[in-house]
């Protein structure tokens, strides 16, 4: 489903600040894949995470998702198919429109002209209904006056409202008070088995790392240095996890909210 | 207060406020502050102006409307396809647009309407022996504004006005809706100078001439306009903002004029409009910052015990 091979990059070449992420770095998905990551501070989890959206493009190698070569193609293209949340629950809606206008925008459905129908407004009222946030009957309201967390589940909405190939979680639930990141993560389960969207999860937390998905890579360096799945990774314990770590990456792992976490 | 003064405050408020309303989506909606206002409303001026003297009159509407989106389209390349800050972009094209607006009334600073066919005289004629009779500046200005306001609101809450709205509020929600902001930014800047363009057009031929610096000081006119709208109507529905943005028109006039009244010189509307200006966004700032302010002049520590 994705398939990154051999990309490489480097940030601002030829200066004092020259910083080379990936060297030869690949990764490959099969449909249906959950996977999380875990990594150290700037191990270029997120970096990843921006190359398979099309923030930048690469220095050399390819990106293929489901099939098709987006290696050249602008991140506003890819996001037909690439969904995408990130920590911070304001960067995926638009504050000052409302909860229908926001959820309209990701629809995407009808022609540039065209009117939010009623039949729309009933299909997002459903959609809602699901979070069980009582935002169904606040469909008018600015999304600006949303919690963090209702904010959050309203874009985990929007990015699988048409379900992507490829679904990208940044740390999607760390900005979130615990009881609404339990939520937002149930609903995430949710979704991606309903969906059967292939997705690919950073988080800080090891013990969600392992409990989550079919399989957990560890990011260090611009490279993974661990990649567990099947009968290895289900008897795994954190402990394990963190000895694996130590192993592949030749010093601790030093994340410090992974820290904070445990 | 006289009629006649709040008459003119009227027709003049309501042909301004149409380039209140094309900043209401280009500075409000898409957050480009347009430097390219000022020459954009000339441009629309000199080019209806003339397509008028060439004697088709009703033809200079689409004429300036068309120049309008010209001079946006080059506006918004600039900052989107050239790597120019979107503020450069505006004076840069503000520039440009002067000699070219010379070019178009064939390298005179000036032209007159005086003995032409103009809108205004057409619908004088119109309005001969009917109740409205002499209120044909009123009724056109009124017509256009009406219109302006009636369309707008339509188009932004299309998909495409929708995503025009989200470019300025998120534009990393345009791009993960698979919308390219270039676009959005471009068709928006096209239409609010569009606008604009029909807004010059309408006043030169109000008062029978146009000259190359028509537009000067529109920019901070407009947006002392916009700010006052804010101010009074700026939370509800699209259209309830934007009827906003004529009132704001209408009070920006209404205070000039009664300044006027007052012996207040006419070279002091420049000054005037960038107090309000400063004022409109300064005094909200100021509010903001208050608790903070009087915590510091009373004393350390304030009502927090250290």
């Amino acid at each position: 489903m994705l398939n990154v091979s051999h990309i490489s990059k480097t940030f601002n070449p030829g200066t004092v600040n020259e910083k080379r992420i990936f060297t030869d770095f690949s990764l490959h998905l099969d449909p249906g894949d959950f996977v999380t990551i875990i990594g150290s501070n700037g191990a270029g989890k997120s970096t990843l995470f921006n190359a398979i959206a099309g923030d930048f493009f690469t220095d050399s190698g390819s990106i293929e998702v489901n099939g098709r070569d987006v290696t050249f193609t602008p991140s506003y293209q890819r996001a037909k198919h690439i969904g995408r949340l990130f920590q911070d629950p304001m960067r995926g809606t638009a504050p000052h429109m409302t909860i229908e206008e926001n959820l309209a925008m990701a629809a995407g459905s009808g022609g540039w002209f065209s009117h939010m129908s009623r039949s729309d407004r009933e299909r997002f009222r459903e959609k809602l209904s699901q979070l069980n946030m009582g935002l169904e009957d606040r469909m008018r309201q600015p999304v600006g006056l949303l919690s963090g967390g209702q904010r959050q589940a309203l874009s985990l909405l929007m990015s699988t409202m048409n379900p992507p190939w490829l679904l990208l979680l940044d740390e999607h639930t760390a900005a979130l008070d615990p009881a609404t990141a339990e939520k937002v993560l149930e609903l995430t389960q949710k979704v991606v088995a309903e969906g059967k969207i292939t997705t690919l999860m950073v988080t800080h937390n090891m013990r969600q790392a392992l409990d989550l998905g079919n399989r957990t890579l560890m990011m260090d360096n611009g490279g993974i240095v661990l990649d567990v799945k099947g009968e290895e990774r289900r008897r795994m314990t954190v402990d394990d996890l963190l000895d694996q770590f130590k192993m592949g990456a030749g010093k601790d792992l030093d994340n410090d909210r992974m820290l904070l976490s445990e | 207060m006289s009629l006649s003064l709040i008459q003119t405050a009227l027709e003049l408020g309501l042909i301004c406020s149409l380039t209140t309303l094309a900043l209401f989506l280009s500075y409000s909606m898409l957050n480009v502050c347009d430097l390219s206002t000022d020459g954009c409303f000339t441009f629309g001026a000199a080019v209806g102006a003339v397509v008028v003297l060439s004697g088709h009159p009703l033809l200079s509407i689409p004429a300036a409307m068309l120049a309008g989106a010209c001079s946006g389209f080059v506006t918004a390349l600039l900052q989107t396809r050239m790597g120019i800050n979107s503020l450069l972009a505006g004076i840069i094209v503000n520039r440009a647009l002067y000699s070219v607006n010379i070019g178009v009334m064939g390298g005179k600073a000036q032209l007159n309407m005086y003995k032409t066919t103009t809108i205004f005289t057409m619908v004088r004629d119109l309005l001969k022996n009917t109740p409205l009779a002499g209120m044909n500046e009123l009724v056109i200005a009124l017509m256009a504004v009406v219109l302006v306001i009636t369309i707008l609101a339509l188009f932004l809450r299309t998909r495409l006005g929708m995503a025009i709205r989200a470019t300025g509020d998120n534009p990393d929600m345009v791009r993960s809706s698979s919308i390219n902001p270039v676009f959005t930014t471009t068709v928006g800047l096209c239409v609010a100078n569009a606008i604009t363009g029909l807004s010059g057009c309408l006043l030169a031929q109000s008062q029978s001439s146009v000259n190359s610096d028509l537009g000067s000081g529109m920019v901070t006119i407009a947006l002392a306009s916009l700010l006052i709208g804010n101010t009074l109507m700026g939370k509800g529905s699209i259209l309830f903002r934007a009827v906003g943005m004529a009132v704001g028109s209408f009070l920006f006039q209404m205070v000039y004029s009664v300044a006027l009244r007052l012996n207040m010189p006419a070279f002091m509307l420049n000054l005037m409009s960038s107090v309000i200006v400063t004022l409109a966004i300064f005094v909200p700032y100021l509010k903001e910052q208050l608790p903070i302010l009087r915590r510091r002049l009373t004393g350390r520590g304030g009502e927090i015990a250290c």
